[in-house]
C-alpha cells in the first residue's frame, strides 16, 4: 500500500503543478513510513518538502495555499498526533467554502496513518475516524487495499473539498497486490461489495477487511454465506449499498477498530434502523474496540479484532 | 528603519504628536497632501459607520458587533498601502481595511445581522472572510504567502491579529513557518491594550510584542498605531521588504480600543476614567485632523458636512441590508461542500416536507 500511495502522489505531482506535498519528514527522508520516498528527489524542494514540526501550522498553511489555488497534500505522522490541528480542520478547512458562500475552496488532502496492531507505543495506534466523520464540511476516506489506496487518493487530490485520508498502517506493507501503473480513480462516497453473500452483511473498512476475510473462511466451513462491504469512505457514507445488502441478508454486523460508543458502527446501526428495520432478523451487532485507550503492545491483543473474535460474534448473530 | 527602531530597545516609531505636529521629519513618509486627505476621509467614513453600527445594534437591528472606535489609523494606513493584487487576511476589527479591499458596508451589516452572505465579500478580490477563532487566520496568510513564492508572483499578504492573539500557539507557529519559508507576509498586531478584559501585561512578559520577531528571525517594529504617518511609513517599508523577497515582517501597532470589545462587553468593569482620558489624547482622527487643519487642508465645517453626508450613505447601505431578501433553506446546505453529498440533499428535502406540512396546518 505504501507504494500505491506513493504512486498516486507521483501521478498527481506530474499531472498538476498546483499539487504540493509537505509535512514532518515528508521531504528528504520520505516520511516515517517512507510513503513520500523519492518524490522530493524527482519533483524538487518547492513541491515536496519538510515543514517545521507543528500540526496546526501544517494544516493551517494548507488552508491558505488551497485558498490561493494550490492543491496541498499534507502528511501528519500519526492519527494520535492530529489533535493540535483540530481547530484548523474544524474551524477552517471544513468551513471556508461555506463561510465564503463558495467563493473560496479548500481542495486539500490531510493524510495520516491510523490503527493498531503494529506494536507501537501510546498515541501511535488509535482509530479516530468517527471524530472526522462527525465534522460537517469535510470528507473522510479509508482504503483497504493498495489498488483502492491509489484510486481513492487520486480522487481525494482532485476533489475540491477537504479530504481526510486515513491510511491503515498495519497493512502498509502486509498486503501485496498488483496495481496498474497508469492513472485511475475510485469515486469518494461509494462503498464496494467485496464478496456477495446471502446470510449476513458485514460492513468494515481499512485493516479490518483482511481480518473479516479470514473470519469468512471459518464461516464458510459452517455454511454461513457472508456479504462483505468495504465502506471505502466514512463520509459521505454510502447508505444505499449498505441498505440494499441488509434488505437482502436480514442481518448486519459492523467490524471496526475504533472505540465503540458514538462510532462509525453506531452510525451504520442507526441507518439500518431507519431504512431497513422491517428486514432485520437479528439485532445489528457492533464489533469494535472497547471504550478504552488502545493498550500498549503487552495488552493490545485484547483490544484488536481477530478473525476468531469476528467469527465468534458472527456465529452469535446467526444463532439469534 | 527596522535597525533604528530595534524593538529590544523598546523605542516607538512616531511621526506626529498628539497635537498633529510633526516631531520626526526624517521619518515622515513622502505622501502627497491629497492622499493624506483621502486617508483621513476614509477613516472618518469608517468611524461614522462604526458608531452607527453600534447604534443599530443598540436598536436591536443588528447582532453582536466589534467596534473599531479608536483604532482607525491602523486600517486607514493599510488602506493606502495595500495594492489590488495584495491579499488581506483579517481578524474582525479592521473595518477600514475591509472597505479598502472592496467589502461594502452592506456586506458587513448583512454579516452582523446574521447572514453568511455578508462575509463572502463577493465583489472584493483577495480578501478573506472575517476570522473569529483568535490567531488561526495567521496561518492562512502564511499558506497564501507560500503560494505567492511558489508561483513567483509579486503580491504580499497583510494579516492582522490582536494583542491577545499573540498568546495563541498559532501566532508562534505562523511567525515561525513564515520566517523559515521566507514568505511575503506582513503580520500586524493591533495592540489595543485589552483582550476583552485582560490587559496586555497579563498576556506577555516580553518588553513589547514587536520584540518577539527577533526570536523567529524576522524584522519587527513597534509603531504608534494611532499615528497615521507612522503606520503608513512602517507598512510601506514592510511591504517593500517583503515584496523584494526578504520574507516576513512583524509590526506592533500600539493603539487603544475606545469602545467595548463587542456590543456585549462592558469596559467600565476593567478600565479607569484616567486611562481612557490619557488615550483620548492620542486619538488617531483627532491627531490627523489637527495636522490637516494646521496645513489648511481641511476645516471643521468641511468635517461636519462630510459626516452628515456619510451618515446618509451608511443609512442607505444599512437599509439595503435590512431590505435584503430573507435567507432560504437551501442557503444552509448548498455551500457546505463543493460537491454536495447525497445525504445533505436528503436532509434538505426532508425539511422541505416538514415546511409543506407546516404550511398546510395554517
Amino acid at each position: 500500500m505504501v507504494q500505491a500511495v506513493n504512486n498516486a502522489l507521483e501521478i498527481k505531482l506530474a499531472d498538476d503543478e498546483n499539487v504540493v506535498i509537505y509535512g514532518e519528514d515528508a521531504g528528504v527522508e520520505g516520511g516515517v513510513f517512507r510513503v513520500t520516498e523519492g518524490l522530493q528527489q524527482k519533483f524538487g524542494e518547492k513541491r515536496v518538502f519538510d515543514s517545521p514540526l507543528a500540526e496546526s501550522a501544517i494544516v493551517g498553511t494548507a488552508v491558505g495555499m488551497a485558498i490561493a489555488g494550490l492543491r496541498p497534500v499534507v502528511e501528519l505522522q500519526f492519527c494520535g498526533f492530529v489533535y493540535p490541528a483540530f481547530n484548523q480542520i474544524i474551524s477552517h478547512a471544513a468551513r471556508i467554502h461555506n463561510r465564503t458562500r463558495g467563493k473560496y475552496k479548500t481542495p486539500m488532502v490531510i493524510r495520516f496513518p491510523y490503527g493498531g496492531g503494529i506494536n507501537a507505543l501510546e498515541h501511535h495506534s488509535e482509530s479516530m475516524e468517527s471524530i472526522y466523520g462527525h465534522i460537517p464540511g469535510i470528507k473522510v476516506v479509508i482504503p483497504s487495499t493498495p489498488y483502492d489506496a491509489k484510486g481513492l487518493l487520486i480522487s481525494a487530490i482532485e476533489s475540491d473539498d477537504t479530504v481526510i485520508f486515513m491510511e491503515p498502517k498495519r497493512i502498509y506493507r502486509a498486503i501485496k497486490q498488483e496495481v496498474a501503473e497508469e492513472k485511475y480513480s475510485i469515486p469518494i462516497g461509494k462503498a464496494k461489495v467485496v464478496s456477495a453473500g446471502t446470510d449476513i452483511t458485514i460492513v468494515a473498512y481499512g485493516a479490518m477487511i483482511r481480518e473479516v476475510q479470514k473470519a469468512m473462511v471459518m464461516a464458510k466451513s459452517k455454511n454461513i454465506s457472508v456479504e462483505l462491504i468495504d465502506l471505502r469512505t466514512i463520509y459521505p457514507l454510502d447508505k444505499e449499498t449498505i441498505v440494499k445488502s441488509v434488505q437482502k441478508t436480514g442481518r448486519l454486523m459492523i467490524v471496526t477498530e475504533e472505540p465503540n460508543t458514538f462510532g462509525v458502527a453506531a452510525e451504520i446501526t442507526a441507518i439500518a434502523n431507519e431504512e431497513a428495520f422491517l428486514y432485520l432478523e437479528a439485532p445489528v451487532k457492533r464489533v469494535t474496540g472497547f471504550d478504552v485507550i488502545v493498550p500498549l503492545p503487552a495488552s493490545e491483543h485484547f483490544y484488536m479484532q481477530t478473525p476468531e473474535k469476528i467469527f465468534y460474534e458472527l456465529e452469535r448473530v446467526m444463532k439469534f | 528603519m527596522f535597525k533604528e527602531y530595534n524593538p529590544i530597545e523598546n523605542k516607538i516609531f512616531r511621526i506626529i504628536d498628539n497635537e498633529g505636529k510633526v516631531i520626526n521629519t526624517e521619518g515622515k513618509p513622502a505622501i502627497e497632501d491629497e492622499k493624506v486627505l483621502k486617508a483621513y476621509k476614509d477613516m472618518l467614513f469608517a468611524r461614522t459607520a462604526d458608531i452607527m453600527a453600534v447604534s443599530y445594534q443598540r436598536q436591536g437591528r443588528m447582532y453582536t458587533y466589534p467596534p473599531n472606535y479608536g483604532q482607525e489609523a491602523v486600517s486607514g494606513a493599510l488602506a493606502q498601502i495595500m495594492r489590488e493584487e495584495d491579499w488581506l487576511v483579517p481578524a474582525f476589527r479592521e473595518l477600514g481595511a475591509w472597505l479598502a479591499k472592496g467589502a461594502t458596508l452592506k456586506d458587513l451589516f448583512l454579516y452582523f445581522k446574521g447572514n453568511e452572505e455578508g462575509t463572502a465579500f463577493r465583489n472584493a478580490k483577495k480578501l478573506l472572510p472575517i476570522s473569529v477563532p483568535i490567531a488561526s487566520q495567521l496561518l492562512h496568510a502564511v499558506g497564501i504567502g507560500y503560494s505567492i513564492n511558489y508561483k513567483q508572483e509579486k503580491d504580499v499578504v497583510f494579516t492582522i491579529v490582536g494583542d491577545g492573539g499573540t498568546s495563541e500557539g498559532d501566532f508562534h507557529e505562523a511567525l515561525n513557518f513564515a520566517a523559515v519559508w521566507k514568505v511575503p507576509v506582513i503580520f500586524i498586531v493591533q495592540n489595543n491594550q485589552f483582550a476583552i478584559s485582560v490587559p496586555v501585561k497579563k498576556q506577555t512578559a516580553s518588553v513589547n510584542i514587536a520584540v518577539k520577531s527577533i526570536a523567529y528571525g524576522m524584522p519587527g517594529i513597534k509603531v504608534d498605531g494611532n499615528d497615521f504617518f507612522a503606520m503608513y511609513a512602517a507598512l510601506n517599508r514592510a511591504q517593500e521588504f517583503a515584496r523584494n523577497g526578504n520574507g516576513p515582517v512583524l509590526i506592533e501597532a500600539l493603539t487603544y480600543r475606545k469602545g467595548a470589545h463587542t456590543t456585549s462587553d462592558d469596559p467600565t468593569k476593567y478600565r479607569t476614567k484616567e486611562e481612557e482620558e490619557f488615550w483620548a489624547q492620542t486619538d488617531p482622527l483627532k491627531r490627523l485632523f489637527l495636522y490637516l487643519k494646521q496645513k489648511n487642508l481641511f476645516s471643521d465645517n468641511e468635517e461636519s458636512e462630510l459626516i452628515e453626508q456619510y451618515k446618509k450613505e451608511v443609512d442607505r447601505q444599512f437599509d439595503e441590508a435590512e431590505n435584503s431578501p430573507a435567507t432560504q433553506l437551501e442557503d444552509v446546505f448548498k455551500y457546505m461542500y463543493a460537491d454536495m453529498p447525497e445525504d445533505l440533499k436528503v436532509q434538505q428535502m426532508e425539511y422541505e416536507k416538514f415546511l409543506k406540512w407546516k404550511e398546510s396546518q395554517q
